[in-house]
Order: structure tokens, then sequence, then C-alpha cells
């Protein structure tokens, strides 16, 4: 009994620590560039704002706009909510848990980028079908990438399932500075940054109508959907950041049924994501945006990168 | 210990195909030549982790010459030779980047098939890592076959030779330290004939991508 409350409360806290800290670190990592820049730059709650302000203004639907325009924001954030349930983040038990397969994950996480796609396209405005495509093109040429360096992860546990590969690496702990364990979290930094729409790919604060990718899809909401297709891109983020560094450095995540590692856990993951947030921050603040046409080198660098990741880890076995 | 060594060895050698890739996917000739320093130093500890394994003292001094000439040389030569024209990059290789990316990793593949029959007659764990030097062979082979720029070309070159440094390190537990000296001077001169010849190549045509090279002018 013990352990269906423990796991039970695990994914309320997850949800709920995902779901708040999502758009806490969006608000980091513009507050980090912002400060890089010498701007003061808005408070770190400034996301969390938003979406309050959004969530009370009216919803406004354009006169051809098909259900699916009012369907999208609901399945991106149900489809995240679940991978984020799911997921070892806070627990290596939560519910569902032995689901949790990790091209589970992607496939739900996949869902939503579908929905938002379809969303954008919906209204039929040149600039939604634009971003759509966009969106897709640089999708599938991290998918790739993302699908190999999963291989490359699941290889030394014997499973693609989430939790049982964090418990591996908790077991062993010299798998961590592995060269195939380094491979695939490159690989993987760049997916994640392809995937959150981060600057090298795509330029989250620009509506410049040459360069935007993921503002042109939402362009045609406003309102509470405005606030949802918001809120599931933040919670995107911070699953896709506490995914990369769960896997890479799971200590501190709750093993056991006690209040304390709980506390621990979510104390742990909020450090670790922020660090991997800060990262992100710093190589946005570094670089400049690509070029469209210069994206497939840096995405098949991902492949070239998890591709090498799974060939030492065979080798190495 | 043992495991540390271990660590250490499959460290390396992974850092040697990584940089060797590397080379394929960065345009610009100074982060190439940088990245062909990584090379050097990796390969060094490469020798170095072995010798120290064995307690080798000629693959110890081999490591150090390795350091020297392929960690600190070779890249420095390079490095004036890029220095000629700040904004060399290699503009236009015969396979676009995105490609010869996808093919490197194709090749990997292929070695890593290949190399494990070799590798599975007498498993140990410097050889199981002998896929790895097989695999940055063939992509100094492919760099060397589909780059324009005569850098990008003796950087192929070099990527080809330690590759095969490699995987002598790890089959063999390094070669006699003279052979090791003979083919790194080789390896040296190579690159210094190679950048007098480019300097009088530019010197006299004011090119240096060598497809353009349409005729030999004294």
């Amino acid at each position: 009994m013990t352990g269906w409350v423990y796991a039970g409360s695990a994914t309320l806290i997850q949800v709920v620590t995902v779901g708040l800290g999502g758009p806490l670190l969006v608000g980091l990592m513009a507050k980090v560039k912002a400060r890089a820049e010498g701007r003061v730059g808005a408070p770190v709650v400034q996301p969390l704002r938003d979406l309050r302000k959004l969530a009370t203004k009216e919803r406004l639907h354009a006169r051809h706009a098909s259900p699916v325009l009012a369907l999208a924001p609901v399945v991106i954030v149900a489809s995240t909510t679940v991978a984020v349930a799911i997921s070892p983040l806070v627990s290596t038990r939560p519910l569902l848990g032995s689901s949790a397969d990790i091209l589970a994950v992607v496939y739900l996480l996949l869902t939503g980028s579908a929905a938002a796609a379809l969303g954008g396209l919906d209204v039929g405005t040149a600039f939604g079908g634009m971003g759509a495509s966009r969106a897709m093109t640089i999708g599938a040429l991290a998918e790739p990438a993302l699908l190999v360096a999963v291989i490359a992860l699941s290889l030394p546990s014997h499973s693609s399932n989430l939790p049982r590969i964090m418990a591996s690496t908790l077991a062993h702990p010299d798998w961590v500075l592995g060269p195939s364990r380094l491979l695939a979290l490159a690989a993987l930094v760049i997916v994640v940054i392809a995937e959150t729409g981060r600057i090298p790919v795509d330029n989250p604060s620009t509506h410049l109508e040459l360069t935007m990718v993921h503002e042109a899809m939402t362009l045609e909401y406003a309102g509470s959907e405005l606030a949802l297709v918001t809120w599931g891109e933040s919670m995107r983020v911070g699953l896709l950041f506490s995914l990369v560094a769960n896997l890479f450095v799971p200590w501190g995540i709750s093993t056991h049924a006690t209040v304390l590692s709980v506390v621990v856990a979510v104390a742990s993951l909020a450090a670790k994501t922020m660090l991997v947030a800060l990262g992100v921050a710093l190589i946005e603040v570094r670089s400049a945006k690509l070029r469209l046409f210069r994206l497939p080198e840096l995405l098949a660098g991902g492949f070239v990168l998890s591709v090498l990741a799974v060939v030492t880890g065979l080798v190495t076995r | 210990m043992t495991s540390t060594y271990v660590a250490t060895l499959e460290l390396a050698a992974g850092a040697v195909l990584l940089s060797a890739v590397m080379t394929l996917w960065r345009r610009s000739v100074s982060s190439i030549v940088a990245m062909l320093r990584l090379q050097g130093v990796a390969l060094c500890a490469v020798a170095v982790d072995l010798a120290l394994h064995e307690n080798d003292r000629a693959l110890l001094v081999t490591g150090a010459l390795v350091l020297v000439v392929k960690g600190v040389v070779v890249p420095t030569v390079l490095r004036r030779v890029a220095k000629w024209d700040p904004r060399s990059r290699e503009s236009r290789p015969l396979v676009n980047v995105p490609a010869s990316l996808v093919f490197a990793a194709g090749l990997i593949v292929l070695s890593y098939v290949v190399g494990t029959r070799i590798t599975s007659l007498s498993p140990d764990d410097a050889t199981r890592l002998a896929p790895l030097g097989l695999a940055t062979v063939l992509v100094g082979y492919f760099m060397l076959v589909t780059r324009r720029r005569a850098v990008s070309k003796i950087v192929g070159l070099i990527v080809v030779d330690n590759g095969i440094a490699l995987v002598t390190f790890l089959l063999t537990s390094g070669v006699p330290l003279i052979v090791e000296l003979g083919s790194s001077l080789d390896v040296m001169l190579v690159v210094v004939v190679l950048q007098f010849l480019m300097a009088s190549v530019r010197h006299h045509s004011r090119i240096d991508a060598l497809t353009e090279l349409r005729e030999l002018r004294d």
C-alpha cells in the first residue's frame, strides 16, 4: 500500500515541479541572457506572471478555424503532462514507471510537436504554415540523432526503460565518464537545443518573419489557449532538461519511500536543471542563430556523435 | 588501478576518433587545426597510458615523441599556413558537410563490423578498442579525397597517420621506437615540404584550392 502512496505522490510532485519549474527555467534563461548582455532583464518569475495574465484573457478564433485549433493546445499540454508523470524525474518509481520506455516518452513529446504544427497550419495563414513546415523539418532532422543516442544510453543497462537506465547508472557510477556516455550527452544536448527551439536553431525571442519557427505557429492563438501553448512549451523545456540531467547525473533522485529523500530529490532536480539552463543560456549568448540551410550540418553532427556513442559503447563493453 | 587504466584508454581512444570527425564537421581551417592538436594530445595519452600499464619505457618515449610531433610541431606549422589567410574556410568541399558526416557515420559502423572480427581473435582491454583506430583511418581517407583546400588535405593525411598509429598502439602496444621515430619524422617532413610547396604555389598563382590549379609554372 505504501508503495502505491509513494508512487502516486511522487508522480504528483513531478507534475507540479515541472509545471511550475518549466516556466521558471525559461525565465531563468532569459534572465541569464539579459545579464550577460548587460541588461537587467525581467524577473525570473515573469513567465509565470505572463501565464496568469493570459489565462484570464478572452479566447479569439479566426473565422475559418476548425476544431483542430482549439484541440491542439490541449493535446500539447496533455501529452507533455503524461510524459512528465511517467518519467523518473523525482523518483525512480513513479506510477506507470514500467511503461516509461524512453521511446514512449520521445513519441509523447512528438505528439505535442505534431499538435503544435497542426494548430499552426489550421487557420491557413502564411506564417503558420511556414513555421509548421520548418518545425517539422527540424524535428525530422533531430529525430535520428535522438533515437541513436537513446540506443547508446540503453546499451549498458540492456533496457530502454528510463527508471531502469537510471537505477543501473546509480549502481555503476563509473559509466558516467565513459566515452560512450559523454558522446551521447553531446548529441542529446544538440537535440534538446533543437527540440526546445533555443538559439543556434531557433530564436525564442524574435518575431522576425524570416527567422521565426516556433513563434510563427503560435501567432493565431490568444488568451487562455496561448497560455496553454506557452505552458506546454515550457513544461517540455523542463522535462527535457530534467531528463538530460537525470540520465547523466542521476544522484539525488529518490529511490526509497521517505519524505526526506523526496525533498532532497526535488532540490537536487532543481539545482541540476538550473545548471543545464545556465549552460544552454550561455550557449545562446555565445552563438548566433544558424541559417536554416546550415541546420542540417549541426543536426548531422549530432547524428554522427550519437553513432559514435553507440559504436564506442559496443567496442568498450 | 586497472579500471582507471581502462577508463583513460577508452576516453583517449574515443577522443582520437571524435577529433577526426570534428575535422569533417568544422569549416574554418583554424578550428580544424585545433582539432588536430587535440587528436595529437589524445594519441599521446593512449601511448602513455599503455606504457604506464605495461611498464614499457620505450613506449613512454614514443608517447613523448608523439606529443612533440603531432601535438605541437605539426599543428603549429599548419597554424602558420592558416594564418596567411585568416578567413580561410573549407567553403565548397566535394561532398557537402551533412552528407560527409552521414558518410562518416557509415564508415564508423563499417569499421566496427569489420574490426570486431579481427579483435575477437585476441580480446583484451586494449585490442577491443582497435575498431576506433580503423574508423579514424577511414575518416581521414574520406577527408583526403573530398576536401578541396590544400590544408584540409594535409589534415586528412595526418588523421590517417594518427589512425594507423592508434591501431598499432592498441594492437601491439607500440612498434619499436626506431620505427615510430622514422614514421613520425616522415610525417613531419611531409608537412614541412607541403608547407613550402603551398607557399610557392600561393606565391605564384594566388590560389590554394588544388582543383583550380590548371598548370604549374616555375
